[in-house]
């Protein structure tokens, strides 16, 4: 990913509007942060949902703010700092904190995200590797 | 010597570790894992998700929301190969989703494979002791499916507790591995997860490099209890 270019990703927000597209929002702080006594937290986690819309805008200084305006509601998310459009026209928006952690994640797609593998898929990795103390 | 809890290092028939994300295998589980491979036994190893949901995406962020379940599961699959495990399997689910499963479809999952692997021993986190949601979920499945088990056919259960007061709950542990030997072959397991490792240790290569920091000396010792079933 790289540092958000807003005028970069209004085009691509403008690119995808008035389609069904499927939206992946989320915000996230970990599952290990509220033990370590750093307060209470909160996630929230939302994964191809199709939407259309006609209007949606990036605003901010960076951090920035997404607001997406639908035909009976919103989508928003605040605190995304880095962007990538990949090669089947997803686009994808994140907010990293000062150690590169996921924070917020914002993603716009065509068709929908993936959601994981087969069932009991197995590998032999042909190890025959022996252990020896040296 | 490890062998002073009396783990039966040779006679196992097969050792099967089933956990919910990669890297779970390397913390707590890694010199165990190696230290049966080092005695000849077949170690079958099963993770349920991809650590889809997980906030580490290496420092500087190389991963993304959509890469980074296809970045974990190579390093995974470099973790096995650092241990000499024969046999990956994935279960394919969720990352924190786990516990929002009908539990009786995982458990059915898991139980295919112990029919299929006939392991002697199982090692997973201990149910409702394992801090994580998936750990405690992916947990309680293993005991579901050991259980719909013929008796005779059951494997052995050990169980590494994450939360601080379970001696306090359980009594002293069944099983305490010393890896102090094994700890190179360890640490190359950890490295393998690179997207993840920096994030939550940002001074490991500093504290692993000296065998008396506190870091090196939690990663030397393995412990674990037993799950009556």
């Amino acid at each position: 990913m790289q540092p958000i270019n807003p005028s970069s990703v209004q085009e691509r927000i403008d690119r995808l509007a008035n389609q069904t597209v499927y939206l992946h929002l989320e915000t996230t702080q970990g599952v290990y942060t509220a033990r370590r006594g750093e307060g209470p937290v909160a996630s929230c986690y939302i994964r191809n949902v199709p939407i259309q819309y006609e209007r949606g805008e990036i605003k901010g200084e960076g951090p920035f703010r997404v607001g997406i305006k639908l035909a009976q509601g919103w989508v928003y998310c605040d605190g995304l700092t880095d962007w990538e459009a990949d090669d089947d026209d997803r686009l994808l928006l994140a907010g990293h904190d000062r150690e590169g952690r996921l924070v917020a994640a914002l993603q716009l797609s065509p068709f929908p995200f993936g959601t994981g593998t087969k069932r009991n898929e197995s590998y032999s990795t042909g190890s025959t590797r022996r252990h020896t103390n040296e | 010597m490890s062998n002073l809890n009396h783990t039966d290092w040779i006679h196992e028939r097969h050792v099967l570790s089933i956990l919910p994300h990669p890297d779970d295998e390397a913390f707590g589980f890694a010199g165990t894992l190696i230290r049966y491979i080092e005695h000849n036994v077949p170690v079958t190893h099963v993770c349920a998700t991809l650590g889809e949901m997980g906030r580490n995406m290496g420092n500087p962020p190389f991963a993304n929301r959509e890469t980074l379940p296809l970045i974990r599961r190579k390093e995974l699959y470099q973790s096995m190969l650092r241990m000499g495990v024969s046999r990956l399997y994935l279960l394919g689910r969720h990352d924190k989703m786990l516990e929002f499963e009908d539990p009786d479809e995982v458990a059915e999952q898991v139980k295919e494979i112990l029919e299929e692997i006939q392991p002697s021993i199982v090692y997973t986190f201990y149910p409702g002791l394992g801090v994580h949601q998936d750990h405690d979920a992916l947990a309680w499945a293993v005991v579901r499916a050991v259980k719909k088990l013929k008796e005779e056919l059951r494997p052995r259960i050990f169980c590494r507790a994450v939360v601080e007061e379970a001696e306090a709950k359980l009594g002293p542990p069944h099983r305490i591995h010393d890896v102090s030997d094994l700890l190179s072959q360890k640490l190359a397991v950890i490295r393998a997860h690179q997207s993840q490792v920096h994030q939550m240790f940002p001074q490991f290569e500093e504290q692993v490099n000296d065998p008396n920091s506190a870091l090196s000396l939690w990663f030397s010792r393995e412990i674990f209890w037993e799950y009556p079933c």
